[in-house]
Formats: C-alpha cells, sequence, structure tokens
C-alpha cells in the first residue's frame, strides 16, 4: 500500500480521471472554455459565469453588443481582465475627487489607468461610456497609455439630482464600477512628473521636427531651381535672389531646429564626454558660417538645403527612437499601484468609512479583510492571520500575525479580518521609502557610454585631421580654394552612420523585443545586454514560481477526494494549495468539519474520521517512513501536512514554492555562454539550499551559482550590486519584488520578470512580459544581433565617408555630389537597420 | 521671370501658414496619441436599433 512519489515541478498531482468531454464551447463574451452544464443547448450565447453573462446583457440591453463583432475581427485577442467586484466607494470621497479629478463648474475630469486594454474593441467600448452611465459627458482612451480621460456631472445619480441645470449628474464610484465590471478594473492615475516632462519634450521634438521639415523641404526647392539654372543660363539677380531665400528659408532649421543638438553638444563639452552632437553640431554650424560667407560675398557654394535636410532627418530619426523608448516606459508604469489607494477607517462607534489611504491619521483604526491589501504601516491590535509579505521581504511562505504584530503596507492579508492601528501612511510607509532608495540608486547609476557615442570621439578626431590636411593639400591652390575644401570636406562627411542608422536600429530593436515580449527602455541596455555578465538572480517568483504548491506526496496517493473535501472550507494559505492541486480530483462528503488554529482541519469523510493538518496533527510516535519523509521537508525548507484516517497517519505532504520549469535549462545555457551566476534571495537559507540542489541535478551543472544567499533584504542585494559594480563588472540583475527594485535599479541592466510589483517594473531597465526566466535568452541573443546591426551600419557609413572624403580632397565634390551621396547613405543605413530581424526570430 | 519676385513670396505665405497650423495643432496636444486615432476611425456606427431584450433570465444558468 506504501506508495512513494516525488512530484517533479510544474506536473500535475495524482493522475486526474478521464474527463469526458467534447469540443469545449467558448464562452460568448470572455472566450474561455464553458463547462458542458451551463452550455446554451440550442448553439446561443454561452457563458463561463455569471460575470460574464452579466457583461453581455449589459451592452446588449445598451445596444452595444457591436463590441464583439469588433473583438472577433482581429484573431488571437487576448480575453478581457476580470472584473474585481469592488464597490470603489473612495472614489466618491472629497479628498480623493481633489487628488485626482479637476473640476470646472459642476463638471470634473478624471483620469484613469485601465487594466486589460489590448485591442480596437476596447477603444470603441470604453469610448461608449457616455451611453452606459448617464451623466458622463465624454470618454476618450489613450490606446498606447491606457488612460481614459472622462468627463461627468458630479453629482448624486439620477437626473438633475445635483445640478442647477437640471442635467444628469453621476458618481465618480458608478463610473469606476461600470468599467471594472466591462473588465477593465479602473486605477486612479495622475501624471507622475518625470512623466509630465518626457511628454513636454516629446511634443517640443514633433515641433522642431516639423518646422526643420518644413524648412529643408522649401530649400529644396530653390537648390533645386539653383542646380538646374546651372546648367541652364540663369541670370545673376535670380541667382542672387535664390541664394538668399533658400537660407532665409533654412534659417529656423539650422538654428532653431538644431538647437537640440547645439546644446547636446555644449552638454558633452562640459561633461568632456564624447557624444554624438559634438561632429554634428560642428558639421551644421561650419556649414552655415561658410554659406553665410559665401552669400555674403557672391561666390561659393551655399550648403543650406544639405544642412536643413540633415536637420530634419536627424530630428525624425530620434523622435521614432524617443517614442519607442516612452511606449516601454509606459507599459511597464501601468502595471497595479504598490499600495490600495482606498482603506476601511473605523470611527469610534464602530462604523467603516472607506477613505483614500494616504488621508490616514496616525493612530486611526483601519480594518482590512481577508484577501485585501493592507493600505498603511501599522499595528495589529484585533485578530489573528497570515500575511503574505513575499513581495517586500522575498520569503515565500506566508507570516502569522496576532495581536502587537507590526505590517507593511502593500503586504497581503490572507486568512481573515484584523484591525490595525496606523503608523504611518502615504509617503512614510516602508514601501514608499523602499521606492524612494530605489530612485536613488538609478540616479546614482554611473551612465553607459554606448558605442555610438566612442565611434562619434573617434569620427570627430578623424575629420578634423583630414580637414586640416585637406587645407594644407590645398594651399599651392590659393587659401580661398583650401578654406573652400576644407570646409566642404566637414559638411559632406557627415556621422549619418552614428546620428541617424544607431537611433533606428535601436528602435527598431526596441519594436521588434516589445513585439517578443520584452519591453526595453533604452538603446544603453542592448549594447549592454550584448556581452556576457554577472547575472544576480533573485528566487521567489523569479527562478520559482512565487506562490504555494502541492510538491511532494509521500504515502497513500487515493486520499485525494478526502483532502479535498475537508481543506475546500478552509482559507488557510497550505489548504488553498493543496485544493488547487486536485482541482481534478472530485470531493468527497464531509460533515462535522471542524478547524483548529495552527493544527488543521478534521472531519467525517464518506465515514471515516480524517485530520489534515501540522505534524502535532497527527499521534506520535510516527512510523518511520513518515520520519524520513519529514527529516527531507523539513531539510528543503518546504510546508509538512500530515493525513491520518481513522487515527493512523496514512500520508505526508509538502507545500513549497516550486521551481519554475524552464528555469534550469536557461540557467545551463547562461553559464555555457559565459556569464557568472549568483543567487540572492531573502528567503530562508534552507530554502535556497534547496532551491540550489534542485536546479544543479535539474540542469546537470555542478557549481552553476559563484554565490548563493539567503535571508538577504533590499539593502543587502543594493550593496552586494553596487560593490560589484565598483569593481568594474557588468552585472544583470534579475528579480520581480519591490525588495529587489533598488538592485534593479543599480544595476547595469535589471531585469523585472512577469508578474512582477509595479516598483520593480519601473525600476528595472527591460520588463518581461512572457512569465518565467526563458525570455532572458531570447533578450540576451536580441541584443548581440541588434549590436552587430549597428557595427554593420557603422562600417557601411564609414565607407561611404571614406568615399566622399576622397572625393572632397579631390577637389571633385559639388553640392551636387554632396546632395546625391548623403541621402545615398543613409537611405543604405536605414533600411539596414529595418530590414534586420533581431528579437523574436525563431531558434 | 520677375513674376518671380511676386510669387515666390506668396508660396513661401501658404508654406508658412501650414507651418503655424502644425505649430498649433501639436502644442494643443493633438499630436501626441497617434495610436489610439488609427483605431477609432475603423469603428463606423451601425445605424441606430432598439436596444436587445438581453439574455432571457430562463436561460441564466449559473455553474457555481
Amino acid at each position: 500500500m506504501l506508495h512513494v512519489e516525488h512530484l517533479e515541478p510544474g506536473s500535475t498531482p495524482p493522475p486526474a480521471p478521464a474527463r469526458v468531454c467534447a469540443q469545449p464551447t467558448a464562452c460568448t463574451h470572455c472566450g474561455q472554455p464553458v463547462p458542458p452544464a451551463s452550455r446554451d443547448p440550442a448553439g446561443g450565447a454561452s457563458f463561463c459565469c455569471s460575470g460574464c453573462r452579466i457583461v453581455y446583457g449589459m451592452l446588449r440591453e445598451h445596444a452595444l453588443d457591436g463590441y464583439y463583432s469588433y473583438r472577433d475581427r482581429e484573431p488571437g485577442n487576448a480575453p478581457p481582465a476580470l472584473a474585481t467586484g469592488r464597490d470603489y466607494s473612495e472614489f466618491d470621497d472629497p479628498r480623493f475627487l481633489d487628488l485626482y479629478a479637476g473640476s470646472r463648474g459642476d463638471h470634473r475630469t478624471l483620469e484613469l489607468l485601465l487594466e486589460g486594454v489590448h485591442c480596437a474593441a476596447c477603444v470603441w467600448l470604453v469610448e461608449k461610456l457616455p451611453e452606459l452611465v448617464p451623466g458622463v459627458t465624454s470618454c476618450r482612451l489613450d490606446y498606447a497609455r491606457r488612460t481614459a480621460l472622462v468627463s461627468f456631472r458630479a453629482g448624486a445619480p439620477g437626473p438633475g439630482a445635483g445640478a442647477a441645470s437640471g442635467a444628469t449628474t453621476t458618481q465618480a464610484s458608478a463610473i469606476a464600477r461600470t468599467l471594472d465590471r466591462l473588465g477593465y478594473p479602473p486605477h486612479p492615475h495622475r501624471e507622475g512628473a518625470r512623466a509630465a516632462i518626457a511628454r513636454r519634450e516629446e511634443r517640443d521634438l514633433l515641433t522642431r521636427l516639423g518646422v526643420a521639415g518644413a524648412s529643408a523641404g522649401n530649400s529644396m526647392l530653390f537648390a533645386l531651381a539653383l542646380y538646374s539654372g546651372g546648367f541652364a543660363d540663369m541670370d545673376a539677380e535670380q541667382t542672387r535672389y535664390f541664394r538668399l531665400l533658400s537660407a532665409l528659408v533654412a534659417l529656423p532649421a539650422v538654428t532653431w531646429s538644431a538647437a537640440i543638438f547645439y546644446r547636446g553638444a555644449l552638454g558633452a563639452l562640459r561633461a568632456r564626454r564624447p557624444h554624438m552632437d559634438l561632429p554634428l553640431s560642428l558639421g551644421i554650424v561650419l556649414g552655415v558660417l561658410w554659406g553665410t560667407f559665401n552669400l555674403l560675398r557672391g561666390a561659393g557654394e551655399v550648403y543650406f538645403d544639405s544642412l536643413s535636410t540633415l536637420v530634419f532627418v536627424l530630428l525624425a530619426a530620434r523622435l521614432v527612437q524617443v517614442r519607442q523608448q516612452a511606449r516601454a516606459e509606459l507599459a511597464a508604469g501601468s502595471a497595479h499601484a504598490l499600495t490600495p489607494h482606498a482603506a476601511r477607517q473605523l470611527d469610534a462607534a464602530g462604523a467603516v468609512t472607506v477613505v483614500p489611504a494616504e488621508s490616514i491619521p496616525h493612530g486611526a483604526r483601519v480594518e482590512v479583510l481577508a484577501g485585501d491589501t493592507f493600505p498603511v504601516d501599522g499595528e495589529v491590535i484585533v485578530g489573528a492571520s497570515q500575511a503574505d509579505t513575499s513581495w517586500l521581504s522575498g520569503e515565500s511562505e506566508p507570516q502569522r500575525i496576532e495581536v502587537g504584530s507590526e505590517v507593511f503596507a502593500g503586504t497581503t492579508n490572507l486568512m481573515s479580518r484584523v484591525v490595525v492601528s496606523a503608523e504611518r501612511s502615504g509617503a512614510e510607509t516602508r514601501a514608499a521609502r523602499l521606492w524612494r532608495e530605489v530612485e536613488r540608486a538609478a540616479q546614482r547609476r554611473a551612465p553607459i557610454a554606448t558605442v555610438a557615442e566612442r565611434a562619434s570621439a573617434y569620427f570627430l578626431i578623424g575629420v578634423l585631421l583630414l580637414a586640416v590636411i585637406a587645407f594644407l593639400a590645398w594651399l599651392p591652390a590659393g587659401a580661398g580654394r583650401a578654406i573652400e575644401v576644407a570646409v566642404a570636406l566637414l559638411v559632406v562627411t557627415c556621422p549619418c552612420g552614428l546620428a541617424l542608422a544607431t537611433p533606428l536600429t535601436v528602435s527598431a530593436a526596441l519594436g521588434q523585443a516589445a513585439r517578443a515580449g520584452l519591453l526595453i527602455k533604452g538603446g544603453a541596455f542592448i549594447e549592454a545586454l550584448s556581452k556576457p555578465a554577472l547575472i544576480v538572480f533573485d528566487k521567489t517568483g523569479t527562478l520559482t514560481e512565487g506562490r504555494l504548491s502541492l510538491v511532494r506526496w509521500v504515502g497513500d496517493t487515493s486520499l485525494g477526494p478526502q483532502i479535498k473535501a475537508l481543506e475546500q472550507a478552509s482559507s488557510h494559505p497550505l489548504a488553498r494549495a493543496l485544493v488547487r492541486a486536485l482541482s481534478h480530483v472530485p470531493a468527497g462528503t464531509a460533515t462535522q468539519v471542524e478547524q483548529h488554529l495552527g493544527i488543521g482541519v478534521r472531519g467525517i469523510v464518506d465515514g471515516r474520521r480524517v485530520t489534515v493538518g501540522a505534524v502535532a496533527s497527527a499521534t506520535a510516535p510516527l512510523p518511520e517512513w513518515a520520519d524520513t519523509a519529514l527529516r527531507g521537508i523539513e531539510r528543503d525548507g518546504q510546508s509538512p501536512v500530515v493525513v491520518c484516517v481513522d487515527g493512523v497517519l496514512r500520508a505526508v505532504l509538502a507545500v513549497g514554492d516550486p521551481i519554475r520549469p524552464d528555469a534550469a535549462r536557461v540557467l545551463a545555457r547562461l553559464r555555457q555562454s559565459g556569464n557568472r551566476l549568483v543567487l540572492l534571495s531573502g528567503d530562508r537559507t534552507a530554502v535556497v539550499e534547496h532551491v540550489v540542489r534542485q536546479l544543479a541535478r535539474q540542469s546537470g551543472v555542478r557549481e552553476l551559482f559563484e554565490t548563493a544567499g539567503g535571508e538577504l533584504g533590499p539593502e543587502a542585494k543594493l550593496a552586494f550590486v553596487e560593490a560589484a559594480r565598483a569593481r568594474g563588472e557588468r552585472v544583470f540583475m534579475v528579480g520581480d519584488g519591490v525588495n529587489d527594485a533598488a538592485a534593479l535599479a543599480a544595476a547595469s541592466v535589471g531585469v523585472a520578470v512577469h508578474g512582477g510589483a509595479e516598483a520593480s517594473l519601473q525600476a528595472a531597465g527591460v520588463f518581461a512580459t512572457r512569465p518565467g526566466v526563458e525570455p532572458l535568452l531570447e533578450l540576451l541573443r536580441g541584443s548581440r544581433r541588434a549590436l552587430g546591426v549597428i557595427h554593420m551600419n557603422l562600417a557601411l557609413s564609414l565607407a561611404y565617408n571614406v568615399a566622399a572624403a576622397s572625393l572632397c580632397l579631390a577637389g571633385a565634390i559639388t553640392p551636387l555630389w554632396a546632395a546625391v551621396i548623403m541621402p545615398l547613405s543613409s537611405l543604405t543605413v536605414v533600411s539596414h537597420s529595418y530590414r534586420r530581424r533581431m528579437f523574436g526570430v525563431e531558434k | 521671370m520677375s513674376v518671380l519676385f511676386v510669387a515666390v513670396p506668396v508660396a513661401l505665405a501658404f508654406a508658412a501658414s501650414a507651418v503655424l497650423a502644425f505649430l498649433w495643432a501639436s502644442r494643443g496636444g493633438q499630436l501626441d496619441d497617434l495610436d489610439t486615432p488609427p483605431l477609432r476611425m475603423l469603428h463606423d456606427d451601425p445605424p441606430p436599433r432598439a436596444p436587445g431584450p438581453g439574455v432571457p433570465l430562463a436561460n441564466a444558468r449559473d455553474p457555481r
């Protein structure tokens, strides 16, 4: 009867009974499989749950079911997010409205960040909000930023209740509830200072680009007339007129639009760091000066058309890159908020008011229900429960909390209601302080000099040297001629390969990476990622699944129905893990179920007395096999669960945080390609050691990690990363929790894995939207390819420049030649950047 | 050819007005969001019809 089974991570525990299941019907609303019992036999609309049915009914009622046809036009659309069912009453608090919703008369405008916006149909549906909620006057969705701007008449719901005009009014909470039910849970949103600056800069860049475009286009018209006039006969007066016009028209481009480059160049000079803007500015300024001189003396070439076109093309490349980068920032920033916005404050009489969490004063009593997130830091004064603190401390197992325990904002209350006396709220909480630490680490990070910046320094020196040589070589032909050749050289040898090709390659790479599920927040990261490094991993949630699962089953494996029958009733995290693992097993019928805190659950199942619980629930002495199993479980840092039937111990189960199925393979591959690996975890050392042993066994590499440490707080991780960087090492940090955020920000490149906390997403340079560590391989491979394309472009543009420079030195260059060669070289590098696949290539 | 001395400034005035219109649009934030409008224009509204009856409650079976 004795049967020992070791469950491999990721496998499904006890064999599931074969399910008699015909072709699964998809839910009309969300597309998930519909259980056979609730299928419509007539083949009409079927739903997986009552939530989907309600939304479908609501849309039909308002004649908005066109949503489904829009959605079905794009195959492969993800199902809508699940409604949370919250009542959002904190949205009606005057303090909340003043914070988030600007008002004009009785109109208020609220900006909401929506989860679950993913396709054209979502845009359509969300913008139909005025038809669903009377009182909403307009709703505009920004698809890329996932934000909706909702204008509404504030007041009690119903016609004419609040406003003097008799118009229909509504409440912010009603709007939030409707969006939530549609599958777009809203979060209040205020544009942060950083985002506002980025947006202003982007707008400024676009304006400069537009002006440069108009300048370049018109200037080119005059240049064309001059070139063709050179072949036909053009009288001197007209030639002068056209030269003057081309200069005037180009003026805004080379002064105002190009000021961005001048500023960059001055900054680079002051910081004594090579920057692409330096050679660019030098070329433009010298070209303008020489062109103006020639214009005034009425002889020689004016370069205004080439110069303004150059400014236009360079600005276009820069804008494309800025937009691509901003998109990655946005996608990472629109994750869930760190701490909840609402808190349930108790007054003296014990009545609950829902208020914004930032406004909770010191000493206020706050109620936290099971499943809710703690809104403040404080001390438990009523109740006992368990808290999930994994994102703050990295500990994979729930922590017991009781009266007197300290709890932290952002951690989750798992079991039952507790009342907390608030100590710190808003910006004072530990989570907020950690976040400030993250921002400081991000500012301290040494910037990475990119290959383009380094190359531009050499380029600058080379071109200046060549210009001097050209001048000296042509001196015998007269000083005027010599200057002309030297300036032509400076203008013609444009660092297009650096200034144009690199930003475009980077933005093409960022775009391809985003489609492959990797959001990279800047070109410098791509370059850093292309070389081997010291890779630091977090454990919980990164190498492991980050949630409790059944990992081992020793003894009688036929007890599934009995265990499920008892544990179904319990909300204990271990019980939930067992029920999840037994989802394919039918539950037995349990009577007289009793729960004992700290011991377990006991009851009569199918006529037999069954207990499921901690080791203390079994009667000593334990049989030898159970002792062995328990020792192993203890060693591996997992939580044991024992099952007794009629007082006899029948099975020992272990619940732990299983290792991700792809982890060992990915780590072995990373080792092969020359990286060094380190594991730093906030979890107990026993758990960390077990994970290291398991990974070594699965991957077949004995010394997988150079160092592996447990019980390390956020500060220790940060210190490790900073120390390694101070030694001059390239450090990648891979993690998911708030406890990793500071280290993510301090590393050369921080990679936040899927499902991470908002803080880590914002701190990291790269954010993977696919689960697991597998995307890391793709990231390194794609970055290597992207750097290859950048090098290729640099070589191409070098070749062009050598050709142009030799023509110049030979004195054969005319503005016409310059006008042909420059766009040709740009075109080659641009098409090369865009046609190469870098990310998302099959292996 | 002296007509050029009049025609060219007129053409430039047109160009300048286009630049001003562009400045107005970009300063006002009209070009901030380039992703949503291309999706929005695909939404041709169907001719108005009477609201549907929703799903008959008799058909409502909750699996849970």
